[in-house]
């Protein structure tokens, strides 16, 4: 980092240089896509929302059942099963009845932009829906009655090894790096971010005066081969970047390219500066491209 | 406009950068396929209409077609992220579940069930193997010291029954009758029916610990069945008692079976991972291990009605055994041959 920058520009360049949890998958016709995980936090409230949305579901459904068991005053036996039989069919088979009607979804899960897919790139099969959603029995449910009957047996020492034990298993996304919980694992599954990215204008044509405007500022082939892709993208997501201390970055930006390449005038329009520099490399890169020539970043030799 | 000499300035060129008219030829085929995406987002593909579902798989082969061109001739980086994510949404859509619900079941039921029986066999033998040995085991103890009794049957269970009851209120119990309390009759079944079922859920996922809470779970079990049916034998009660356990013993103790098995599975692909990386093994046999619960917990759904009803209302100890035969039977011939024919 240049000297000069201060601590906080440097963090947000970093931020913009290295996105976060990118995995790759590969489509049966093989081509290649990254994906980007779910984060721990965003899982955490998926889970709680739905969990909250069981709850709820079955509170209401007792409430309307103990109406109908105080007005009817008949023996309650059919009221019981009834009471049994959705209990069970809710807490058990709410996720999966979701994962599996909206593909890899739950509300929770679309709430938080969230998605459960294949790990292999396959189709997510019914079977790994299943699965994973039956591992919450050990995950959630046993840990909570525990909890809830306060402590397992055997006293002080018995709670702290249930708690370590169910601490090994709930707490389990956080002790690898694809963030999978017991049942991801036993399922071949994983969470993933719902891909969306919207398509922007074009950059090239995009200029501050409006596409049909001339380019203001011209450069040498010298000064454009200093630069490589990276140092291309790294100025895209600059010029894309809309925060409130933009213009302190571009300035930033421009400062130290008009340093490196030399630029004889000392004070560009910033704005049209950096997007004529940005589409006169962009052309001058991919020019390079179509003929084999890759050249990655300023350190690249080619 | 000449090509461009070193050194001299170029000043932007008239005509577009290649990676732009590009974008622009193959843009209106993206927003189509985005559109189509947005339409099926909640309902997936039922959402869509017969020539939009036509052309789907189309819009998303030319997506990936442009995701590899823009890979090698664009430098622009958005366009590349947007086709990554476009292509992403498509993959999802067009290789997610797309199952219609009835024949889904009704496949997992002819032949995914059975077939994932089939294939556990070893895991079956051994999860049984585990749960007579704690029969034995509790059967031989109690019936040589009565005391051992208080160790496997926990008070709760016992109700009541111990070695220190009369012979005729444990001969009671076998032959209680259900008729004139019907209506009640229905809500027992179903509690132990979500109460098995969740207790075999739970043997299923506690094999991930290697296995063992598993075994324990299933001696256990083992043991205070052993211990019961000790108490029985040994006040000569022994034929009435096990035709009042099997008649929904011999499919509860069946799924038992087979919620240890899968929890077996899970443990072994942990502990033995074959030629896999632990992880890649789990996930193959986990999957399988799930299809063979989910079949024990419709096998708790029949048990819990043989248990809440049958018991109640079959009274005569040769009846009970010739359900139980009945039962066994047809598992046994549903777990070995269906399925079995070509698909």
């Amino acid at each position: 980092m240049n000297a000069k920058s201060t601590p906080a520009q440097a963090a947000q360049l970093a931020a913009i240089q290295n996105p976060p949890l990118m995995r790759s998958i590969s489509t049966p016709e093989g081509v290649v896509l990254p994906v980007e995980l779910g984060q721990r936090g965003e899982r955490a409230v998926a889970f709680i929302l739905d969990i909250l949305i069981v709850f709820g579901t079955l509170l209401a459904i007792y409430f309307v059942l103990a109406i109908t068991l105080i007005s009817s005053r008949g023996s309650g036996g059919w009221l019981f099963s009834a009471i049994f039989l959705i209990s069970f069919f809710i807490r058990s088979f709410y996720f999966a009845f979701f994962e599996l009607r909206w593909q890899g979804t739950t509300p929770g899960k679309r709430a938080m932009g969230l998605r459960v897919v294949d790990r292999a790139g396959g189709p997510l099969r019914a079977d790994a829906v299943l699965a994973r959603n039956l591992m919450r029995e050990i995950e959630v449910f046993l840990p909570l009655s525990l909890l809830l009957s306060a402590g397992g047996p055997g006293g002080g020492w018995g709670l702290l090894l249930t708690l370590v034990w169910m601490g090994i298993f709930v707490l389990m996304p956080l002790f690898n790096r694809d963030a999978l919980r017991v049942g991801d694992m036993v399922a071949g599954t994983w969470v993933l971010v719902a891909p969306k990215a919207a398509l922007l204008p074009d950059l090239s044509e995009a200029a501050p005066g409006g596409p049909s405007e001339e380019s203001r500022y011209a450069f040498t082939k010298a000064q454009l081969r200093i630069y490589g892709i990276y140092e291309l993208q790294t100025l895209e997501n600059v010029l894309r970047e809309d925060r409130v201390n933009t213009a302190e970055l571009r300035a930033e930006v421009a400062k130290r390219i008009i340093a490196r390449i030399g630029w004889p005038d000392e004070e560009p329009d910033i704005d049209r500066f950096l997007n004529d520099f940005y589409t006169a490399l962009r052309g001058h890169l991919e020019r390079k491209m179509l003929f084999g020539v890759r050249r990655r970043d300023k350190h690249d030799g080619s | 406009m000449s090509a461009v000499e070193a050194n001299q300035a170029t000043p932007r060129p008239a005509f577009d950068l290649k990676s732009t008219s590009f974008r622009r030829e193959r843009e209106p085929g993206w927003r189509r396929l985005e559109a189509l995406l947005e339409k099926a987002r909640t309902g997936g593909l039922a959402k869509l209409e017969t020539r939009e579902l036509l052309s789907l798989p189309i819009l998303y082969r030319a997506a990936l077609s442009s995701l590899s061109v823009a890979r090698s001739i664009s430098l622009d980086q958005n366009v590349v992220h947007y086709l990554e994510g476009l292509a992403g949404r498509a993959y999802l859509l067009v290789y997610g579940g797309r199952t219609n619900a009835l024949a889904a079941m009704g496949n997992f039921l002819r032949f995914t069930l059975p077939g994932a029986v089939r294939k556990a066999g070893v895991y079956i033998a051994l999860s049984a193997f585990i749960l007579a040995l704690g029969v034995i085991v509790g059967y031989v103890l109690t019936l040589g010291n009565a005391d051992w009794y208080y160790s496997f049957v926990s008070d709760s269970m016992a109700a009541g029954r111990g070695p220190n009851a009369e012979t005729e209120s444990l001969r009671e119990v076998l032959f209680r009758d259900g008729r004139d309390t019907k209506d009640r009759l229905s809500a027992f079944a179903s509690f132990l029916f979500s109460n098995n079922a969740r207790v075999g859920m739970l043997a299923f996922a506690l094999g991930f610990a290697f296995g063992a809470p598993t075994v324990l779970l299933l001696l256990i079990n083992g043991l205070t069945l052993g211990a019961f049916a000790a108490l029985y034998v040994s006040r000569g009660l022994g034929y009435d008692f096990w035709g009042w356990l099997l008649i929904h013993g011999a499919t509860e103790l069946s799924a038992i079976v087979l919620c240890g098995a899968g929890g077996l599975m899970l443990g072994a692909a942990v502990v033995f991972p074959g030629d896999y990386t632990r992880l890649v093994n789990l996930g193959r046999v986990g999957r399988r291990a799930a299809v063979i619960v989910i079949g024990a917990v419709i096998m708790f759904f029949f048990a819990a009605l043989l248990e809440g009803f049958g018991r109640q209302l079959i009274l005569h100890t040769p009846t009970r055994y010739m359900v139980a035969a009945a039962t066994m039977v047809g598992w046994l011939w549903y777990a070995l041959r269906s399925g079995r024919q070509a698909r």
